[in-house]
């Protein structure tokens, strides 16, 4: 994981991808595969009783594709995301990410992998309430520097934070507290923070389960522009059918398994 | 830089921490106060008992002393060589002592000690703790005109002054008396008041308090050769300095003020009875004038030490052997030099001077106040351990209220860890802010420890006018003001030792912060 670590001072702008850095080299025909799971499994343990989640779960990501993964509560679904966000492991299986296998890397790797590869969105936001909305964009960017390092790029940093807030459209809520917003607004603050490290990938845990329709449907919009101007690749977990089908693709996932894809 | 600004806004916004950094505050400040004060105490004590012992005392066990004492002190110069800086001999002996006052014998149990004026002074200080200032520059066991303790409220006439109105007054009463028992007519009560003279008027400090026979103290009347009149108005008997409390009572007046009631004063006459030298001891009194009063603020020698000429008492005891023309002295005191090694000296002494040899007690001040010093370096020590704890229990509010932040900030550090936040900087964020609570706590306890302590006297009267009740009362303490000394080591242990407790208070609930799993975290309700 040296070279991942020696990534710290690539410029956000054009740089390489991770697989440049983690393996020397990269299938070529995976090329367009930018994230893929095969044989997945979780099971979760509560009071000694095992309870299977994931039963070998097999699943692949193009780059640019928008793509969607529903089922029913308790399906896997948000699991299957957070193995794929490196955010917990498997209990078997692999996760590949631009060729290179990220399961298995240190904490630290994933770690780094999460702050600048992969963006997140959650379905309560998960703004830090202690700070204003432009500080909880900039947070994946303290977070990647140290004080100094900060402090010296500090404008730059700023600068693009407000350019994803006026993307958005939160230019006049900089300052505003993550209880003086709407739920709409807080998830497109949450959208703008995971899009601050420019990810290779955004992964939404169902975004739009906690708005109304109206709200919903605007995320979606935004999501869909993301994705179609910006060419970023999204995986978003729903259990909305509708939603779901605004996507390019739908994988389904049922006891555990992908069903249909 | 995410770790400072997320501790910069917890600290202003979780206000439950502010009862960590109030406790942490009042810990310290306690700990600085006390230990301050302590400090001031046990200086003032460790002076003043300094001041009034010697550093090193060669004493004798014999109720006779040793003898020759100016060989012994040739012998203790070349022993201890440069070393020395003074050196004297003293009688030291249990002694009673009496005077007369409004028609009541007043006795005391005193410590009679016979002191050299002249070198006496250069080994203590002895001088500096008297009341005429003039025998504060030259010790004198004659009587002064006038001019003791000036300045001082309440304190009556004294010296000749006092001395000659107060024989002018028994004169008239004794020839009162005379001519009553010639006439052999006794003397009817309306005759009585008319013809007894009122006492003398000795303005605010006899004032009302002065009874109707404030001087009738009665001391030898004769003096020297027998047969000679001794004229009390113009005569003095031996000099004897006496320390304060055996003269005075300190109480407080109708207004609640301090205030030393004299019952005798310079110019006063005492009687004075202790042993002789001879087998068995037998008892030997003599009369003597008081010269002045010892004032050490130590109320043990306040109240017991009586000093009279050396000379005087080696001869009324006895203690000069004419024949071989050699006289003793109980004890022999000597000052060492500034830097001098006490316990050294002492040691060399003693090896020159065996104990199964000569039987002398050789010892250091510190040596003969040990249980005192003691006793008063333990109960610092047990106070400071005490109050340590105090912070020690702060500590454990950090503690309580770190895990109570860890679980109520569970999400948020599962949103952390999935932005991509390593554990060990969710740690340091825990850390940083039980490190930013401890130095914020630390920091003003440690101001206000010092304003306190540089105000504690305005403090002490404050709480006293609140209560009604004095805190530090001069009558018991003897000090006007309460004693305090700020050691600048003390206080940087003090708030370096809370900082430290701080940040170990918080490496739990941190380190159960770093260790929670990201998943759980963003799914904790």
């Amino acid at each position: 994981m040296s070279s991942v670590r020696t990534d710290r001072g690539i410029p956000a702008q054009g740089r390489p991808g991770p697989h440049q850095q983690l393996m020397p080299s990269a299938d070529p025909a995976a090329t367009t595969v930018i994230l893929s799971a095969s044989g997945l499994e979780k099971t979760y343990h509560k009071a000694k009783v095992a309870i299977p989640v994931l039963c070998g779960a097999d699943f692949h990501v193009h780059e640019g594709e928008f793509l969607s993964i529903v089922g029913q509560s308790g399906s896997g679904k948000s699991t299957l995301l957070h193995l794929l966000a490196t955010l917990d492991q498997p209990d078997a299986g692999e996760i590949y990410f631009e060729g290179n296998r990220i399961d298995c890397l240190p904490a630290v790797s994933r770690d780094i992998l999460r702050n600048r590869y992969f963006g997140m969105i959650f379905q309560f936001y998960h703004l830090l309430p202690e700070l204003t909305t432009l500080e909880n964009v900039l947070m994946p960017t303290m977070i990647q520097h140290g004080v100094v390092s900060y402090w010296l790029s500090k404008s730059r940093h700023h600068k693009r934070a407000r350019q994803l807030l006026e993307m958005v459209g939160l230019s006049h809520r900089l300052k505003h507290r993550p209880r003086e917003l709407s739920g709409g607004e807080m998830q497109r603050a949450a959208i703008a923070r995971s899009l601050m490290s420019e990810p290779q990938i955004l992964l939404a845990d169902e975004p739009t389960g906690n708005l109304d329709q109206a709200a919903g449907q605007e995320i979606m919009g935004l999501l869909r522009t993301l994705n179609q101007q910006h060419n970023l690749t999204i995986v978003m977990v729903t259990h909305d059918q509708l939603l779901a089908r605004q996507t390019d693709r739908i994988v389904r996932l049922a006891e555990g398994r992908v069903e249909a894809s | 830089m995410y770790k400072w600004l997320l501790i910069s806004r917890y600290l202003k916004t979780r206000y439950i921490a502010l009862a960590s950094i109030i406790s942490v505050m009042l810990g310290v400040a306690t700990l600085i106060v006390v230990n301050s004060v302590m400090s001031g105490f046990g200086q003032e004590m460790h002076n003043r008992l300094h001041g009034i012992l010697s550093d090193v005392v060669v004493s004798s066990y014999d109720l006779n002393g040793l003898p020759d004492p100016e060989a012994h002190q040739q012998e203790i110069r070349r022993v201890l060589g440069d070393d020395v800086e003074g050196m004297t001999a003293i009688i030291q002996v249990p002694a009673m002592l009496n005077y007369q006052y409004d028609g009541q014998w007043h006795t005391f149990q005193v410590n009679l000690i016979g002191i050299d004026d002249e070198s006496y002074a250069q080994v203590s200080d002895f001088s500096g703790y008297l009341l005429h200032p003039d025998n504060r520059q030259q010790m004198s066991f004659l009587l002064r005109e006038d001019g003791y303790a000036v300045g001082r409220k309440n304190f009556p006439e004294s010296g000749w002054k006092r001395r000659r109105v107060k024989a002018e007054y028994e004169k008239a009463l004794r020839q009162q008396q005379l001519l009553e028992s010639s006439l052999q007519v006794p003397a009817g009560p309306s005759a009585g008041e008319q013809s007894v003279p009122s006492p003398p008027d000795f303005g605010e400090a006899g004032g009302d308090d002065i009874p109707p026979t404030p001087f009738a103290t009665e001391g030898s009347e004769e003096h020297g050769d027998a047969g000679v009149e001794f004229d009390q108005a113009t005569e003095q008997h031996t000099g004897i300095v006496l320390g304060i409390s055996i003269c005075s009572i300190r109480s407080r007046d109708e207004d609640g003020e301090v205030r030393d009631y004299f019952l005798c004063a310079p110019g006063d006459d005492v009687q004075v009875t202790f042993p002789n030298s001879g087998r068995p001891p037998r008892a030997v009194s003599d009369s003597f004038t008081v010269v002045d009063l010892y004032e050490s603020k130590m109320s043990e020698y306040d109240s017991s030490f009586a000093f009279v000429p050396l000379s005087r008492l080696q001869s009324l005891r006895g203690m000069i052997d004419q024949e071989r023309g050699v006289s003793y002295v109980s004890a022999i005191q000597i000052k060492l030099r500034e830097g001098a090694d006490l316990n050294q000296a002492r040691d060399r002494l003693q090896a020159r001077f065996p104990a199964m040899q000569y039987g002398y007690r050789i010892e250091t001040w510190k040596d003969m106040q040990g249980p005192l010093l003691s006793a008063v370096q333990l109960e610092t020590m047990i106070l400071n351990i005490l109050l340590f704890l105090i912070i020690a229990v702060a500590g454990f509010g950090i503690l309580a209220t770190f895990f109570m932040i860890v679980v109520e900030k569970t999400r948020d550090i599962g949103v952390l860890k999935s932005l991509g936040a390593p554990s060990r900087g969710v740690m340091s964020i825990f850390v940083g802010y039980g490190l930013a609570l401890g130095i914020m706590g630390a920091g003003i306890g440690t101001v206000l420890g010092l304003l306190f302590v540089e105000n504690i006297n305005q403090i002490a009267d404050g709480i006293g006018w609140l209560t009604g009740r004095e805190i530090f009362d001069p009558t018991v303490y003897y000090f006007q003001e309460i004693p305090v000394i700020v050691s600048p080591m003390a206080v940087v242990l003090v708030a370096v030792g809370s900082v430290l407790i701080a940040v170990v208070a918080s490496l739990l609930p941190a380190r159960k912060a770093a260790r929670l799993h990201p998943v759980e975290a963003l799914r904790y309700e």
